[in-house]
């Protein structure tokens, strides 16, 4: 992990981007929406390339030199995502996206070991990720999941969240940093909490991973998720971090190549971790851009990216703040909250205030942003995000918010 | 505002600013909820129907410009109309939304000014919505007859 890097000097770190010299509708690119996903340095782009210009083979297969080059890049981009979330490799799952991650844990340990009367308990900031694969797994086992409430300031009712979790909760299901309103759990004490009453924790960090310095093993959770295209890597290829005990414990969620040990007419045994839950042959390309990404962000530094996002939130509070008859969702303190900002207009539905900056070039959010038992709590059926990014300038904020006031007054 | 022309023209933005059609009705003869799985959206629907006719069109609910006003319209085109005409009206429009018929104004009424929507695929979602609301509406009604009254 990163100690101490220099600050962003954003100006320099653009030219990394290429898609960020293009222009949009004639303005130039301001790109909003990297909760949604990220945009990609040309070293992630140049590594896949390289994959399949110089080294395309199947892993873990053959013999022969090319293969073992295309397996050792693979393993190479598993270590880097270990190395950045300070994780064991055997521990580091790669699966298809953050909900498969979920979903791994939801049938390869929720549909063998719930049973009725047992609670699997998720906070109302869930994404839908976190919500709908628990509803599955409930159906099919008939455990019950239940959902800690969010105060009206945005964060998690903790008192209300205690007073939930008890003997029958089996698994706990918790976002790191909220999608919507950016708030930052506190996962390391709800681990300790949900512990003392045996439940197990996954925690969804596909909002916190990207953007800030995290060390899975010092949160203490049994799984924690995320997923490769928002932090700066390809779409196709997610994360799944497992307690080594709990993961070794679990029966495979894929059958499938790669996946075994031995093979027989009578039966099969598993590879070991973290193979034994990546069956058929795995996204290799995609892998090797996940770990350029993760050496990436470790050499700009995680707390570098960190600093410059607080001090952009700040700049994208203050000048939202502004702006009449706003209501902006979730924790005022940039210091405890991650960049994505969700807000509403009294007089401008999301999708105009979308579709109207789109014209100056503007790509932000708008929708339930996968969290509509959110939304409901909000009181809201759908909001707007801007979400920032290490590669975002406060200029691009100010040409937005103007951006905001233009689209107003063209529906006024 | 550019490009986007089509998309926010005046009869558009009249018919958001002053909707048609917006409230409830006092025992309508059947009603319908339909929700927008894209942005959330959320739409309540009533019609009053009398010898199988639309009599009334009453609609509650949140959305965009596109979605409302598209709502706007609707409740004035279908009105007067015969449950078969309805539907049919219905069908046009959402052909004229995917772009495979050309608008007739003569039975869209305002509506055919939602004709340029066609070029915004995910904008077509919106001004459907209250459109695909009006013919669940008439076919709950022919489904379930007299039960939903």
């Amino acid at each position: 992990m990163s100690t101490a890097a220099a600050p962003i000097d954003v100006t320099a770190l653009r030219a990394d981007f290429p898609i960020l010299s293009r222009t949009v509708h004639g303005a130039p690119l301001v790109y909003l929406d990297s909760a949604a996903t990220s945009q990609k340095p040309a070293a992630v782009l140049d590594a896949m390339d390289a994959y399949y210009r110089e080294t395309n083979a199947n892993v873990h297969r053959g013999v022969y030199e090319l293969a073992a080059e295309a397996t050792a890049r693979y393993e190479a981009g598993r270590d880097a995502v270990a190395r950045m979330v300070g994780a064991p490799r055997e521990s580091v799952v790669l699966t298809k996206n953050a909900s498969e991650a979920i979903n791994l844990v939801a049938w390869a340990w929720g549909v063998r070991t719930l049973k009725p009367g047992d609670e699997i308990l998720v906070t109302e900031m869930e994404h839908h990720s976190n919500i709908v694969p628990w509803q599955i797994v409930a159906g099919i086992t008939g455990a019950t999941v239940r959902f800690a409430p969010v105060t009206p300031g945005g964060e998690l009712d903790m008192d209300a969240f205690a007073a939930l979790l008890t003997e029958r909760t089996r698994m706990v299901g918790v976002v790191h940093v909220s999608n919507v309103l950016g708030t930052i759990n506190p996962v390391a004490e709800i681990t300790r909490m949900a512990h003392e009453v045996g439940a197990l924790v996954l925690v969804d960090g596909s909002q916190s991973v990207p953007h800030m310095p995290v060390d899975v093993p010092s949160i203490g959770c049994d799984f924690f998720a995320f997923t490769g295209h928002k932090m700066l890597g390809p779409t196709g290829i997610g994360v799944l971090v497992g307690r080594t005990a709990v993961l070794e414990a679990m029966e495979p969620f894929l059958g499938g190549g790669e996946m075994i040990s031995n093979v027989t007419q009578q039966g099969s045994t598993w590879a070991d971790l973290p193979w034994k839950f990546e069956a058929g042959t795995p996204p290799i390309a995609e892998a090797i851009g996940l770990g350029a990404a993760a050496d990436y962000l470790m050499a700009v530094g995680l707390d570098a990216v960190r600093a410059h996002e607080v001090e952009l939130t700040a700049h994208m509070l203050d000048a939202l703040g502004q702006v009449e008859g706003i209501t902006v969702f979730g924790p005022r303190d940039p210091a405890v909250r991650g960049g994505a900002v969700s807000f509403s207009l009294p007089d401008l539905h999301p999708h105009d205030i979308a579709q109207l900056v789109d014209q100056e070039g503007v790509c932000v959010r708008a929708g339930h942003h996968c969290a509509k038992p959110l939304m409901r709590v909000l009181g809201v059926g759908a909001t707007a995000r801007a979400s920032t990014y290490l590669y975002n300038s406060a200029e691009e904020i100010d040409v937005f918010v103007r951006a905001l006031g233009n689209a107003r007054l063209a529906l006024k | 505002m550019g490009g986007l022309d089509d998309l926010y023209q005046d009869l558009i933005l009249d018919h958001y600013r002053r909707k048609r059609g917006e409230g409830s009705l006092d025992n309508p003869t059947v009603a319908v909820d339909q929700n927008n799985p894209l942005c959330g959206d959320e739409i309540h629907l009533e019609l009053n129907i009398v010898d199988g006719t639309v009599t009334e069109i009453a609609h509650t609910g949140e959305g965009c410009s596109i979605s409302q006003a598209s709502m706007s319209m609707m409740s004035e085109a279908l009105v007067g109309k015969s449950l078969e005409d309805a539907l049919e009206v219905v069908e046009h429009f959402r052909m004229v939304m995917h772009g495979s018929e050309q608008g007739d104004e003569d039975r869209l009424g305002d509506a055919i000014a939602l004709e340029g929507v066609a070029k915004y695929p995910v904008r077509v979602k919106c001004a459907l919505l209250g459109w695909m609301a009006a013919k669940d509406a008439i076919q709950t009604y022919q489904r379930e007859g007299e039960e939903v009254a």
